[in-house]
Formats: structure tokens, C-alpha cells, sequence
């Protein structure tokens, strides 16, 4: 009853492992076991999401007060640039792509690793060097001091080291991320277990499927055009350099032809765990799951045509103003049905309101607010005000914390379970919930107003007019680091004293759940199971469905 | 006696339309308006601010509802309803956000052109042959015999045509500080000054990095960009001092490039030209 599956052949199960070492030193080994991979990038991620955080704590310090007080001018623009590079590239990206999709996709198609298992291994292993690479710049020589999107002649005339320091991370990072978008889309298509047709995926897989399209095609563009940046830098060259002759805002078009799909890099994928944790804690199936399906391929095709609605005050011609203004506007409606999908999904459940639950729909709240402010940004007069100022900081930290990390936090207590075989703290967790959500809010909301009113981004001083609510948004903060206290301490003392989970303790159908906690190495011993309804809850027991019974029973006994 | 859910859903439905309207129209979030652009930006926030309020508290009413209505019980051990979707129902929360986003996009477009967004950046040249004006400047320039202006405009908001006579200003940006150039009386200086109610046309050039010009209460900016001119037109309204805010990232000081534009009543501002006009128009 075994399967022949690639990854059988290159690391035979039965027999001592050899040259891979076991238990935990296996996490800081060149393991090839997908599971291992998996917390690698979440716990590699989650450390820096500390220092993001605590870079995060300089910026809100240093703007409690309206003067320059707290660090240098130029070590500010160093921390600002630090705290966007660290949390896109090496905690958002490397933990709902790398971490939860190296754990799950394997699981969700039914084989025993990813297609390629070395790949994967390096995907990883390029990581923590890069982040490294990163944060050293900043002893070195000084941190890069144009902020993440460096753009030129900012970037060519701030102090070099730094800047290449940077590029060269960035470059790291960027490989990482195509050669887990390759792995994703060829285990996703090829390794299927036989009999198990696309569209019986876990939304998950597709979710998975359209993040890593967007990483393969436009990951390279955002290469090539650092490639020339570091010319420009280094050589001289005259890519990006008006005195050269050079034409900056072609930077800004190619860099935002990634950076653009980045945020759907960031969200989709939180999208699709979003879409497994709601029908297994309100017991219902995933309501439309083909209009979540189309709209997942909607965003992809669209999120490549909207780039320039962040030039809208750039050197940008009325008409292309205007084009993407429409395309833009036009993302909402597929962002919109899957929202619809999720609510309808929860509509008359069985909801258990439970961490993972509360982190979820904290994470529905904050991105309808970050959608709805996105769509009046998408309109040219709209930006035209607010563009680079605090309202776009409380725009996209609404998309990308209040959605994805939310996501995150919510997918953690979702899988704890499966990680460790033990349950996390219900109470901790609440409270950690609690915190979040009050601090982020208090965070990030008046932004918003500061934005509207006058105050630009990225700066290290303003208008003392606008103290208070900066001060509101500093405590706001403040609330936000302690809240990862209780998580910290959750995880860790759940680690060795948590309540032990069992296989299933939510009774999920998905195949992740259909094996011992933490599964074996490959994932099932014996035959992976075929599961064609992956989101067959709520069916009377007389009607279920025989193939669904077959594989899920088999596991746990016939009970659910 | 039960209420149909028909008429609930329907009074809960009016109920959110008029909060949406009330909040949109009241609560006033947005600086003072000194340009006549800067109303027309208001109307569009308003409508903006409405429709957001109206979708976010019927999302977040229907969240709630359903984590207190559908919660588990105690007791309760089963599964909810097996409902795995309803086309229909997708079709209309298709069709709704689909209409909705056209309909604030055709809008927007209309708000885009009232501000002049629309108008021709460089109208020296006749208005089909912008292109081509362009590949040519780009090399050898002033073939068109023009002078006037030295090179091709690559964005911003162009001056509409109108009957009075755009006032052009150069702006030049550099780290950290806008100078203002009256090409007419031959002034410069660190502040701007404009007459209410004329046009204005900004022409802005960078010498080192990228600078945005904002005005928050005229609800406009431009970025200011090296290699590239660009324009910015208004016309202030409302005479008074406002700040002007460098919006892009241009270094350790770009938190204080700042300045101020004042808005002069149109003979103040005469009187202010003569005051500042240097003595013999110096060589």
C-alpha cells in the first residue's frame, strides 16, 4: 500500500536516518521533512517579528513628541526602512507562504513532502543569512535610509554601504521566495494523490496556487530592477539617475509591478487559512467554495494590472491615472464576495468562539475597514490628498497586520495542536486577542485622521498639533508589544504543560487532521487519505458521503 | 405574532443607509477648504465616507449578529446547517459591490475632471501631437520654436481653460526647502504667495530627489521630481496661511520641509509683488 511518490525514493522511511539528525536539533538542521521546514520559517519568522516590532516601538517613541528627540534623524530613516523591510520580507511573506504552506500543502494534496525537497530546504536555509545580512548592515555602516521602497536618487545618494547591504537581502529574500513559489505550484499540480481533482482542494491549496503564480512572475521584475539599482550604486550607471540621464519614476514602475502583487503575496494566502479555520469552528462547510475559487484567480489576474495607483501623484499622465483607478476599484469585488462567502459561512454555525475563531474575525473587521479605505484610495482625486501620508499607514497596516498577522495568530491556535499534540491556553489566548485587537486599533485608527489632516509619512517630526492622537497611537503601540507577552508565554509553556490535543481536537475533515499529532515523517503511515469534501461538515451522519467516510474513519474511529 | 424577517431586514437596511448618510455628512474629518478644488474633493469624501460607513457597520453588525446568534451552546454537540452555497445569492453580492465600484469610479472620474485633472499637461503644442512633442523633446528639444517652456511636462494637474490667465509660478524643490520663482516680477522666495481666485499654475523641477508639494487644505499635491517637470494648478479661495509639506521620503530633514503658502486677497497681493519687485530688476 505504499505510494510511489518521489520523495519515497530519496528518503526511504523505515530505515535510521543517517547523516539527519533527530529531534529538536532537526530544526536547526538542512532537514528535507516539509513539517520541519514549516516551523522553521514560523519560528524564524516570528523572531523577526520581534525586532520589526521593537523597530516598530523606536518609530512610535521617537513620534510621542512632535521634535526629533529621541533618535538621530538619520537613524530614524534607518529604523523606518529596517521595521518595513523585516516585516514584509522576513515575516509576513517567509510565515503565511513559507511556514504555513510548507506545513499544509502537502497535507491538503495528500503526498508525503513537497515536490522538491531540496529546493525547499534552500528556500528556507536563504533566509535567516539574508535577515542577518539585513540587520548587520546597520552596525556595519549604517542601515539603508530610503525607506523600503528605495526609491532613486534617494537611494543613489544616501550612504552607499547600507543601500547595498540591502539590495543584496532583498535579493536573497526575493530567490527564497520564487523557489517556494515554484515548489508550491508543482506540488499543488503534479503531487495530487490520484483521485483527487482540483476542486476538491482545501481553499487553502488554491489560495497557495495563486500567491505563488504572483511570486514566479513578478518576484523576478523586482530583481532585475535592484540589479540595476545596485549598478547605479556601485558602477555608476546611469539606470535610475537623472543626472545620467536616467528616468526615476521607471524605478517606481517596476518596483511597484512587484510590490503591488506583494500585498496579495501577504493576503492571499491568509485568505485561504481564513477559509479553513471558519468552517471547522462554526461547523459548516465553506460556503461557495467555486465563487471563492474564481475570485482567488480574479485577484491573481487583476493584482498584476494596478501597480500604478501608487503613483498616482508620480509622474504619471492623467490617463493612466484614470485606468488605474478602474482596475483598481475592480479588486473589490472579488475581495468582496469572499468576504460575503466567509459571513455566510459563519450564518447559522455552530460557532465555537475560541482564539482562533476570535483572531479570524478580528481579521474580517480589520480588512473591511483596510478594503474600504483602499477602495477610496484607488480614486485619483481621493489619493491625491492623502497619498504618503499617515492614512496610507493606517490603510495598509490595516490590510497587513489587522488582516494577515491576525490571520496568523488566529492559524497558530488553529494548528498548535497538530504542531505539538498539545492544546494552547484558551485564557491566554483570549487575552492575547483582547490586547491585540485594542492596541492595533488604537494604533492604527487615528492614523487615519492624522493623515486627512496634514501629517506626511515617514516622518521623524510634525505639526505639534497633531500630539495628542500621535501620543493615542504611541499607547496604542505600547498595548501591542505587551500583548505578545501572553502569546509568548502561551506557547511556550503549552509546549510542555498544555492540555494534550489528541489527533483532532476540533474534529476537522481536512487530511492534516486525519493523522497523529505531530504526524509521523511523510505525514500518514500507511495510504494518505482521500478527502474530496474537505469542508463536509453538517451533513446527518445517515447521509454522509462513503469516499469521506472511508478516509476520515479510518483515523478516528468513526467518531466525530 | 412574529414580524416577517422581510420587513426586519428591510428597516435594518434603511436604518444603515441613513446612519451611512448622517455619518458621511456629519462627522467632519477633513481640514479647512482653501481652493475651489477643495470642495469638490469634500463631496467626493462625503459620498466616499457614506458608502464606506454604510458597508462597514452592515459587515460588522452581520459579524456580530451571527457569532451571538449562531454561538454554540452548552449542550449543543452537532454540526450547523449543511448549506454549501447559494448561487443566486452570490450572483447579487457580485452584482451589488460591482455596481457600487462603477458607480464610484464613473464619479470619481467626474470629481477627476472638475478639479482639471483631465486638462492637456502640455498644451503648448496642438493637442493630438503631445506624443510626438514628447519624442521630440526628449534629444533635440526645441524644434517647435516654443522656448517658453523647457521641457516636456511628465504629470500633475494641467491649467483648464478659462478666461482669466493662469498666474505661473516656478518651484524649484531641493533638500530641504521649496524656493518660489514669480517669472513676471523677477522675485524668489521661500514662501508662496497667490492671489484668491485666480488660477495658478506651479511649475515644479527637483535638483537633487524626489519632493511632493501638499497643501492639505487645498487637497492637492504633485511630486516634485528630479529629470521630470511637472505641474500642479489651483485656485486658492479662501485668503489666510496654510502649510505646504514635503510628502515624499527626501531625507534626515524631511520631516521639517516645510513651508507656508499665503493665500492674499487679490489687491493685497498686488501691493505684495511691489513690495518684494527688486528695485531695477537687477542684472
Amino acid at each position: 500500500m505504499t505510494l510511489a511518490a518521489p520523495s519515497d525514493l530519496s528518503s526511504p522511511s523505515p530505515a535510521p536516518r543517517g547523516l539527519q539528525p533527530e529531534g529538536w536539533l532537526r530544526y536547526f538542521s538542512f532537514s528535507l521533512d516539509h513539517k520541519v521546514i514549516g516551523l522553521q520559517y514560523l519560528v524564524c519568522g516570528f523572531l523577526f517579528y520581534l525586532i520589526g516590532g521593537a523597530l516598530a516601538g523606536v518609530i512610535r517613541t521617537e513620534l510621542a513628541s512632535p521634535i526629533s528627540d529621541f533618535v538621530s534623524r538619520d537613524t530614524y530613516n534607518q529604523v523606518l526602512t529596517l521595521h518595513g523591510t523585516i516585516m514584509i520580507f522576513l515575516w509576513i511573506v517567509p510565515v503565511v507562504n513559507g511556514a504555513f504552506g510548507n506545513y499544509l500543502i502537502p497535507f491538503y494534496v495528500g503526498a508525503r513532502d513537497m515536490a522538491f525537497p531540496r529546493l525547499n530546504a534552500v528556500a528556507f536555509w536563504l533566509i535567516p543569512p539574508a535577515g542577518i545580512l539585513l540587520i548587520s548592515s546597520y552596525f556595519i555602516a549604517g542601515a539603508a535610509q530610503s525607506g523600503w521602497t528605495a526609491y532613486p536618487p534617494l537611494s543613489l545618494t544616501t550612504p552607499a554601504t547600507g543601500q547595498v547591504i540591502w539590495i543584496l537581502s532583498v535579493l536573497l529574500l526575493g530567490g527564497s521566495s520564487i523557489f517556494g513559489g515554484i515548489n508550491f505550484i508543482a506540488t499543488i499540480l503534479k503531487l495530487r494523490r490520484p483521485g483527487l481533482k482540483m476542486m476538491q482542494l482545501p481553499m487553502y491549496c488554491w489560495a497557495m496556487l495563486g500567491t505563488s503564480i504572483l511570486v514566479v512572475l513578478s518576484t523576478p521584475v523586482l530583481a532585475g530592477t535592484l540589479v540595476l539599482l545596485s549598478f547605479d550604486i556601485i558602477a555608476h550607471t546611469g539606470f535610475f539617475n537623472p543626472t545620467l540621464g536616467g528616468n526615476v519614476v521607471v524605478y517606481q514602475h517596476l518596483f511597484w509591478f512587484y510590490s503591488h502583487p506583494a500585498v496579495y503575496i501577504m493576503v492571499l494566502p491568509a485568505f485561504g487559512l481564513v477559509s479553513e479555520i471558519l468552517p471547522v469552528h462554526s461547523r459548516k462547510p465553506l460556503f461557495g467554495y467555486t465563487t471563492m475559487v474564481y475570485s482567488i484567480l480574479g485577484i491573481v489576474v487583476l493584482g498584476l494590472i494596478v501597480w500604478a495607483h501608487h503613483m498616482f501623484t508620480s509622474g504619471t499622465p492623467p490617463w493612466m491615472r484614470l485606468f488605474f483607478t478602474i482596475a483598481t476599484s475592480f479588486i473589490a469585488v472579488p475581495t468582496g464576495i469572499k468576504f460575503f462567502n466567509w459571513l455566510a459561512t459563519l450564518w447559522g454555525g455552530r460557532i465555537s468562539l475560541n482564539s482562533a475563531m476570535l483572531f479570524a474575525c478580528g481579521f474580517i473587521v480589520n480588512f473591511v475597514f483596510g478594503g474600504i479605505t483602499g477602495v477610496a484610495l484607488a480614486q485619483v482625486p481621493f489619493d491625491i490628498h492623502v497619498h504618503d501620508t499617515y492614512f496610507v499607514v493606517g490603510h495598509f497596516h490595516y490590510i497587513v497586520y489587522g488582516g494577515t498577522v491576525f490571520v496568523v495568530f488566529s492559524a497558530l491556535y488553529h494548528w498548535y495542536p497538530k504542531f505539538t499534540g498539545r492544546m494552547l491556553n484558551e485564557d491566554l489566548g483570549r487575552l492575547h486577542f483582547l490586547l491585540t485587537f485594542i492596541g492595533f486599533n488604537l494604533c492604527f485608527a487615528p492614523q487615519h485622521w492624522l493623515g486627512l489632516n496634514g501629517m506626511p509619512r515617514r516622518v521623524a517630526e510634525y505639526d505639534p498639533q497633531f500630539t495628542l492622537l500621535n501620543q493615542v497611537s504611541s499607547v496604542g503601540a505600547l498595548l501591542m508589544a505587551v500583548s505578545t507577552l501572553p502569546l509568548l508565554i502561551n506557547v511556550l509553556w503549552s509546549a510542555w504543560k498544555g492540555q494534550p490535543a489528541g489527533d483532532n481536537p476540533w474534529n476537522a475533515l481536512t487530511p492534516e487532521w486525519l493523522t497523529s499529532s505531530p504526524p509521523p515523517v511523510e505525514n500518514w503511515i500507511g495510504e494518505a487519505p482521500l478527502v474530496q469534501h474537505p469542508y463536509g461538515y453538517g451533513q446527518a451522519e445517515g447521509l454522509m458521503d462513503v469516499k469521506v467516510a472511508s478516509g476520515r474513519q479510518l483515523w478516528d474511529g468513526g467518531n466525530r | 405574532m412574529q414580524i416577517p424577517s422581510a420587513l426586519i431586514t428591510l428597516l435594518v437596511g434603511m436604518i444603515l443607509v441613513l446612519t451611512g448618510l448622517w455619518v458621511g455628512y456629519n462627522v467632519d474629518l477633513l481640514p479647512i477648504e482653501a481652493s475651489s478644488n477643495a470642495p469638490v474633493y469634500d463631496d467626493l469624501f462625503r459620498v466616499l465616507f457614506s458608502i464606506g460607513t454604510m458597508l462597514f457597520l452592515g459587515i460588522l453588525g452581520l459579524l456580530i449578529f451571527s457569532l451571538v446568534r449562531f454561538r454554540r451552546k452548552p449542550g449543543q454537540l452537532g454540526d450547523g446547517l449543511a448549506i454549501e452555497g447559494n448561487l443566486p445569492l452570490e450572483i447579487l453580492w457580485t452584482a451589488i459591490p460591482a455596481v457600487v465600484v462603477l458607480f464610484v469610479g464613473i464619479y470619481s472620474y467626474d470629481i477627476y475632471e472638475r478639479m482639471g485633472g483631465m486638462a492637456a499637461l502640455n498644451d503648448h503644442s496642438a493637442m493630438g501631437h503631445s506624443a510626438m512633442h514628447q519624442a521630440v523633446a526628449g534629444d533635440g528639444g526645441g524644434q517647435e520654436g516654443e522656448g517658453a517652456i523647457p521641457a516636456v511636462v511628465w504629470g500633475g494637474i494641467g491649467v483648464a481653460p478659462s478666461a482669466v490667465p493662469a498666474l505661473p509660478v516656478e518651484v524649484t524643490a531641493m533638500q530641504f526647502a521649496f524656493i518660489f520663482h514669480y517669472p513676471g516680477a523677477d522675485i524668489i522666495s521661500g514662501e508662496l504667495h497667490v492671489p484668491a481666485d485666480r488660477p495658478i499654475e506651479l511649475r515644479m523641477k527637483a535638483n537633487d530627489v524626489i519632493h511632493a508639494f501638499w497643501v492639505p487644505q487645498f487637497r492637492l499635491k504633485q511630486d516634485v521630481i528630479p529629470g521630470q517637470p511637472t505641474v500642479l494648478s489651483f485656485t486658492a479661495t479662501r485668503p489666510g496661511s496654510y502649510p505646504i509639506v514635503c510628502a515624499e521620503l527626501c531625507g534626515p530633514y524631511h520631516g521639517g520641509m516645510r513651508s507656508t503658502v499665503v493665500v492674499h486677497e487679490p489687491d493685497d497681493y498686488d501691493a505684495w509683488i511691489l513690495k518684494n519687485t527688486p528695485a531695477a530688476a537687477t542684472a
